[in-house]
């Protein structure tokens, strides 16, 4: 057994944070899933689509189930968050958004201990998966 | 539980029945078919059951769940490949989240080799998500027979490919070198430290691009590429290969499902059953871990992407042959 961990072995502290908040924030949004697809399934809250609809449809491609069914696509479930098919996507969001967060924190540590090559490539990191949840990128196209 | 131990290969039967039986195949097929014959809820429980083995199997033959959710779900489901490739993203996705932090937290995830890969692989992704998605509003068959053959490459590649548990790394390259993507581990077996360092890092990181956009493309996850990459190419021992690949998924895959969430790719109905699904059957999966025997089933994985590599490509061409 050992006592205690050499340093060059310890991570560095940004690395213990990414994990606390990936930790929380993936069991959140796992929790939030089973509870928001409850609300859905059990009908507690009225669907934006009906479940039929879906079950008809999902057999069509993106741009023809989003026609039919009057789905928004890229940031438009933002405004249809008290239907209980949409709310599931509070869940879904969060797990998505979480490395995002983490990144924010390794940022600082890199520019903490001034390893800027580092703390370059987590800003350009950051700026790629930000422009690919803007929904600049892949929204359009019906 | 402890009866299950007397029989280990009773487990195995039992887990390679569930996935690679035609019954339950066909079953999946006809609720499909015939959805109007049963109720709503039929199809998110039939889901939730086939995800449940596919995450035991998953932990098992030690690959992703993505890469067996999307070419079988794609496969014997009716579901638009548009949408199995949201919910398989989703699937991968949540289960890199999950390992993330153990993974961190014991430092066998490296984060100076994860995120130069990881920026380089998520970029393409997108890439890789709108070509896709572009390919499949042109024929979604296209993208069936892409997949099935992308595929019959990964099982191949898990059929073949021997990694090394330390490879020996003499002299480490002017970028590995520049960026400091080496470190140390104490391997918890032998209570020795471990040092490393990576070489051939440009070649590493130009597999990446493939890699991200393949990933991209087709939802599959990336593991299957990425321990192989590291392992093999950049000559990162074995451990820190698979929890930085692990760890790498939550990153590449956060990419390319918010370009098929934007799209409205991500239907709850089939993504949310797939995730807790896989979710749950990968924690019965590690638990199984000592008494099933893994060599076998991963075996029987590898015949089942074959099957399922196939059978996209059937689908893709209307051949019609599987079924």
């Amino acid at each position: 057994m050992h006592d205690e961990i050499p340093k060059n072995l310890k991570p560095m502290p940004e690395q213990i944070a990414y994990a606390n908040v990936l930790f929380i924030g993936a069991w959140t949004g796992i929790v939030l899933m089973i509870i928001t697809y409850l609300i859905y399934i059990g009908g507690i809250l009225p669907p934006h689509v009906d479940v039929a609809l879906i079950t008809q449809n999902w057999d069509k491609g993106v741009d023809e189930f989003l026609k039919i069914t009057h789905s928004p696509h890229g940031w438009g479930w933002l405004g249809l968050l008290s239907r209980g098919d949409f709310i599931n996507f509070l869940g879904v969001v969060l797990l998505a958004v979480l490395t995002i967060i983490c990144y924010l924190l390794l940022i600082a540590g890199y520019r903490k201990r001034r390893d800027w090559a580092y703390f370059v490539i987590a800003i350009l990191e950051v700026a790629v998966l930000s422009l690919a949840a803007s929904g600049i990128l892949g929204s359009g196209g019906h | 539980m402890k009866y299950w131990k007397k029989f280990p290969f009773l487990v195995n039967l039992t887990l390679v029945m569930i996935l690679t039986h035609p019954l339950t195949a066909s079953a999946a097929e006809n609720v499909g078919t015939d959805g109007a014959t049963h109720p709503w809820w039929f199809w998110p429980l039939i889901l939730f059951v086939f995800c449940f083995a596919l995450g035991i199997i998953a932990v098992l033959a030690g690959v992703g769940g993505g890469v067996l959710y999307v070419p079988l779900v794609s496969g014997f489901f009716p579901f638009h490949i548009d949408f199995v490739r949201g919910a398989g993203l989703m699937v991968a996705l949540a289960g890199a989240l999950a390992a993330g932090p153990g993974l961190l937290r014991r430092n066998l995830a490296s984060l100076r080799l994860a995120l130069p890969v990881a920026l380089i692989a998520s970029a393409c992704s997108i890439v890789g998500a709108m070509l896709g998605l572009y390919l499949s509003r042109l024929n979604p068959d296209i993208v069936q027979v892409c997949l099935g053959t992308t595929i019959l490459g990964i099982a191949i590649l898990l059929l073949f490919s021997k990694n090394t548990e330390k490879p020996i790394v003499t002299k480490q390259d002017a970028l590995g070198l520049a960026l400091g993507i080496n470190g140390a581990y104490l391997d918890e077996g032998t209570g020795e430290e471990v040092s490393w360092k990576t070489h051939r890092t440009p070649l590493g990181l130009a597999m990446f691009i493939l890699v991200g956009m393949l990933a991209g493309m087709f939802g599959l996850g990336a593991g299957w590429a990425n321990l192989p990459v590291l392992n093999l190419v950049m000559g990162v021992p074995l451990k820190v290969s698979v929890a930085t690949s692990k760890f790498l998924l939550s990153i590449t895959d956060t990419s390319a499902a918010w370009i098929y969430m934007n799209k409205g790719c991500v239907i709850p109905l089939i993504a949310i059953p797939s995730i807790l699904g896989l979710m749950f059957g990968s924690f019965v999966g590690v638990r199984l871990l000592s008494i099933a025997k893994p060599k076998f089933i991963r075996y029987m994985v590898i015949v089942v992407l074959f099957f399922a590599g196939l059978k996209a490509i059937d689908k893709g061409l209307g051949l019609g042959i599987l079924g």
